[in-house]
Formats: C-alpha cells, sequence, structure tokens
C-alpha cells in the first residue's frame, strides 16, 4: 500500500503520557477498500493508536495523517465509528436513532439506509443482539463514511448473525471504505484482509493471516488416555489444550513425542499448521518463533 | 455418573428460553453451549445448576454443594482482595484451612493470579476477573463445574490460560460445562451443542457436527451473494449446495468447524 492512496497512516508515532510509553514508533497505514485488523492484549495500545489516527490524541513523535493532511474535525466527519457498546440509544426507535446521526453528519431528513429500511418503528432495546449490531453498523455507514472503525463487531452475534454482519462489512470495503477492526476474537481477526498485532505499545507482527501463521506449528496428540498425557505434558511445562478427542501442546512435535515417550505413554504426536490463535499467543509470550 | 439435561422445556414470560434442549456432561469430559447472546445458554447452565427449574424435560447434577458455577457478569466480590474472595468460598464450603492453603495457592499459580492475591477483585484486569471466579469454582474441588462465559472480551493469551485450566481440570476427572460465543473454542470440546433462540440446532462430537453438513460447499469471489445458501469468508463468498449442485465458478472445499456451524445454523432458520 503506497503512503498516496492511504486514508489514514500513522509514521512511526509515539505517544507518552508521563513516564509512560503507551505507543511507540508504531506504523499502520489503512488503504481504499481493505480491511486491516489490529490486534493485541488490553493495554498493547490499540485504543491509544486509533486515537492517533483520528486525531483524538496529539503524537508525541511522529506522523499522523487522515486523508492525506493532519487530522481534523472536517475529516474525522468521512470517518464511521462502531463501538462495540454499539452507540445507539436502546430506549429510542431506528428511526428515530437515525435520525440522530444524521443530524450530527449534517444530513438531516435523509431515508433510513436500506438496510434497516424494515426496522424503522421498532425500539433498537427490543431486538436480538445480532440486529443491533447490524443498525449500528448501518446507522455509522449511512453517511457513506471512506474509513471505517469497528470495534469488536461481532461480538456476543451468534455465527449466523456474525456471518451477515461481515457481509456488510465486506460490501462498504467493495465499495472503497477502508476499515479498521479490533478484536480479540481470532476467528473475526481471519475475516481480515491484513492483521497488524501489537503488544507493549509495538508492532510485534503484520502481514496477513495466513503469513502471520506460517512456520509455525502446533503439535497434535492422539492416545489412550489423554488425561495422563495432559499430566505429563502439562509438569513439562508445556501449554496443553484440549481439542475434540485429542490434545494440542504450544511446542515443537519432538520435544512433545519426547516427554510421552520417556513417561512411557504410547501416543500419535503429529506436528499441525498452528492455528491464527496459537500463532498469536506465541508471539506474545514466547520466544519460540517455529 | 454422567450430568446433563435430556429434552429440557423452559418458557421465561412468553418466550420460550429452551425447545427441548439435550446437553450430556460426562466426567472428565468437556462440553461446550456455543451460540449468541439470547440463544438460551445461559439458561441451559441455569438450569444445570438447579438455579431454575425447567417447565418438563429431565435434569442429572450432583447435590449443589458439589457444583462449581461461574455466572456470565462476574462471579466475585469486588470490595475484597483475590486471597479474600477464595477464603470466602473456603468458608461457604467449609473447607479445612490447610486445604484452602494448599488448593488456593494451586490455583492462583496455575491462573497466574499469585502475584496479586493482595490486589482488590474491582482492580483487577477483565481476564483476571474472569480467571478469579473460575479459580474460586474450583476451589472445592466440585464434580461437576459450570462456566457461563469465561472468555468473553477476554484477550487471546489469557483465553489460552483458562483453556488450559479448564483442560486440568477436565483431565482430573471433572465434568465440566462452558457457555462461549466462539464457535472456535467449540471445536475443542468432546461434545457441542449449538443453539439459537433455544433451539437446539446441532448437537455431537466436534467431527459428527462437521460429518453433518450434506452435499458440498465451495469457495468463489463472486462480486454479489452467489446463492441465498452463501456467507463471506474473507475476501470470497462460501457456497453451500446441500444437494451437490454447486454453481458454475465455484471451487469445492472441505467445510472446516466453522462453515459447518453456519451451515447448520443457515439450516435451521430456512427450516422455521
Amino acid at each position: 500500500m503506497s503512503a498516496m492512496a492511504a486514508l489514514a497512516e500513522a509514521r512511526l508515532v509515539s505517544r507518552r503520557f508521563g513516564a509512560f510509553t503507551a505507543v511507540q514508533e508504531t506504523s499502520l497505514a489503512v488503504g481504499r477498500g481493505e480491511i486491516v485488523g489490529l490486534l493485541g492484549a488490553n493495554g498493547a495500545g490499540k485504543t491509544t493508536l486509533i486515537r492517533l489516527l483520528l486525531g483524538l490524541l496529539r503524537p508525541s513523535t511522529g506522523a499522523v495523517e487522515l486523508f492525506g493532511s493532519q487530522p481534523s474535525i472536517a475529516a474525522r466527519r468521512r470517518v464511521g465509528y462502531v463501538p462495540q457498546t454499539l452507540g445507539l440509544y436502546s430506549g429510542l426507535t431506528v428511526a428515530e436513532n437515525w435520525a440522530f446521526t444524521a443530524a450530527a453528519f449534517r444530513m438531516s431528513g435523509a431515508a433510513l439506509p436500506a438496510a434497516i429500511a424494515g426496522l424503522g418503528g421498532e425500539l433498537v432495546g427490543s431486538l436480538p443482539l445480532g440486529v443491533q449490531r447490524q443498525v449500528a453498523f448501518a446507522v455509522a455507514t449511512g453517511h457513506r463514511p471512506e474509513l471505517l472503525v469497528l470495534d469488536e463487531p461481532t461480538s456476543g452475534v451468534g455465527p449466523l448473525g456474525g456471518a451477515r454482519l461481515w457481509e456488510s462489512i465486506r460490501q462498504a470495503a467493495d465499495h472503497g471504505a477502508g476499515t479498521l477492526v479490533t478484536t480479540h476474537n481470532l476467528e473475526e481477526a481471519e475475516q481480515c484482509d491484513r492483521l497488524v498485532v501489537m503488544a507493549d505499545g509495538k508492532v510485534v507482527a503484520a502481514g496477513t493471516a495466513a503469513e502471520i501463521t506460517a512456520g509455525r506449528t502446533a503439535a497434535e496428540i492422539r492416545c489412550a488416555d489423554p488425561a495422563r498425557a495432559f499430566a505429563v505434558l502439562d509438569a513439562g511445562g508445556i501449554s496443553v489444550q484440549a481439542s475434540g478427542s485429542a490434545l494440542r501442546a504450544a511446542a515443537p512435535a519432538a520435544s512433545v513425542a519426547g516427554l510421552l515417550s520417556e513417561a512411557e505413554i504410547d501416543a500419535k504426536v503429529s506436528a499441525m499448521p498452528a492455528s491464527l490463535e496459537e500463532a498469536f499467543v506465541a508471539i506474545i509470550t514466547g520466544p519460540m518463533t517455529t | 455418573m454422567s450430568w446433563g439435561l435430556r429434552d429440557v422445556r423452559l418458557s421465561r414470560g412468553r418466550t420460550v428460553a429452551l425447545a427441548g434442549v439435550t446437553v450430556r456432561a460426562d466426567p472428565g469430559r468437556i462440553t461446550v453451549v456455543v451460540g449468541g447472546d439470547g440463544a438460551g445458554k445461559t439458561s441451559c447452565l441455569q438450569v444445570l445448576a438447579g438455579l431454575v427449574e425447567p417447565d418438563s424435560g429431565s435434569v442429572y447434577r450432583p447435590p449443589r454443594e458439589r457444583i462449581g458455577y461461574v455466572p456470565a457478569t462476574s462471579g466475585l466480590y469486588p470490595d475484597l482482595t483475590v486471597e479474600e474472595n477464595l477464603g470466602f468460598v473456603a468458608r461457604a464450603y467449609r473447607m479445612r484451612a490447610a486445604e484452602l492453603r494448599d488448593r488456593g495457592s494451586a490455583l492462583l499459580g496455575l491462573t497466574g493470579l499469585g502475584g496479586v492475591r493482595d490486589r482488590l477483585g474491582g482492580h483487577l484486569s477483565g481476564g483476571m476477573q474472569r480467571k478469579l471466579a473460575v479459580a474460586m469454582a474450583l476451589l472445592h474441588s466440585p464434580e461437576l463445574i459450570i462456566l457461563d462465559e469465561p472468555t468473553t472480551g477476554v484477550d487471546p493469551v489469557s483465553r489460552a490460560e483458562l483453556w488450559r485450566l479448564i483442560t486440568r481440570t477436565a483431565a482430573d476427572g471433572t465434568a465440566i460445562a462452558v457457555a462461549t460465543t466462539y464457535v472456535n473454542e467449540a471445536a475443542r470440546a468432546a461434545s457441542v451443542v449449538l443453539l439459537e433462540a433455544g433451539a437446539m440446532i446441532a448437537s455431537g462430537t466436534p467431527d459428527e457436527i462437521l460429518r453433518g453438513v450434506p452435499g458440498a460447499l465451495g469457495t468463489t469471489r463472486a462480486a454479489s451473494r452467489p446463492t441465498p445458501l452463501s456467507w463471506r469468508r474473507g475476501d470470497s463468498w462460501r457456497v453451500w449446495a446441500p444437494a451437490g449442485d454447486l454453481p458454475d465458478g465455484a471451487e469445492e472445499v472441505r467445510p472446516d468447524f466453522q462453515d459447518a456451524v453456519v451451515a447448520a445454523s443457515l439450516a435451521h432458520e430456512r427450516a422455521e
């Protein structure tokens, strides 16, 4: 993504609060039509970085551009934001919520967005959460923003509702909107075109989900007595989790097989491609990179 | 002894919270109840815990003092320290001091809370609060552990720690029922129940649910929704043809667990 095409871009941005550095020499760009996932543990600096990109905070050092110039109120009108808490008035109808937002974006009297046209009279609070999230998305994107910022967009929504929300998000991207998604849900992260992983204020990994998991493996363990295998591996300091009828360990298959054979446990140990979640945990916590 | 629900129905006001739900919770195994908000997960776990009486159906559970239950909200006392929270549970179950000391220390070590024993529950991060609530439910070594969304909103590192603890508890022979909105967590379970609006729309082992997708699944990069039975997956579409007749341009793929869950949800919606 060239700098020219970026809708929002941070270049080597740092932000300090007193002695605490929340974001350190971080670069991030969101281009037209792309969906970028911003991942990281709580306190990793994601929210500070977003506030810097939107101009709600000034960087201590480094440069931020929103639509090619310094972030301003006028530029922020071209942004749509959906917080995890939805940002809707649950005691008002869908139409009233829309009227409120439309007025804020100087489009009073605009018709309800097509996606929620049939819901105008419904009280937001009486709708299922999946529908409320659809409404929040439609309301926040009704002014055709060029940049979308979505915080945990499918949190609490069932599998089908989640798939439908992503259909809306993809549709906005297909129409050229750039999208920045923050999430703890790595299934949701896999829906993004590109991921940026932050830890302690710095970018520690970036790329597509396939690039981030490339070369990383997890060990799958199948045996007659998974409880005993778990006890042996757990005592050996290996992080093991259930995986259906098998176990998965965040460790090289050879060392897992070694520990099990020392304990005389007959098990089939296979190296499997790591899931995004396993890769993420390894990036954040472990020195182990392969 | 196996615990669980058989064909349980429950109404709350005029809403059907559970429309005939069957859940097995076997010793040493992890059962996951998965669905969105309002699917009936909490009702299901409350009936299993004996907090709510169902309208009909059978419930099999150990005596209440042999159950550990963590509600979706909190499950700890914000004005007590980490150690005091554990002490409170120990007194409620009349645990001996030595038992509290040994088991409490072990659980604090496993949850990474050993360094914050004196911190107030309300001052812990979200992930730490969930870990403390789970540790409190495990303290008296119950036979059946019921966890309502222990990982919702928790970052992936804390989530992995919680799943390691859950797996360890199952390995010790405890029956565990966990509710979650994350489909990939259901794939870890020995048995899965998928709920939507109180209805059980799929159940079995993850492999059984995966094999339960009839027909063919394809992928395509069409510009618009290729068929009514399609959903987005990254920058392409998944197209499901229950009769096996994939449209032109769709390349057949093997469904993963997430595809199987969406397909089951779509099939249920069409049947309604």
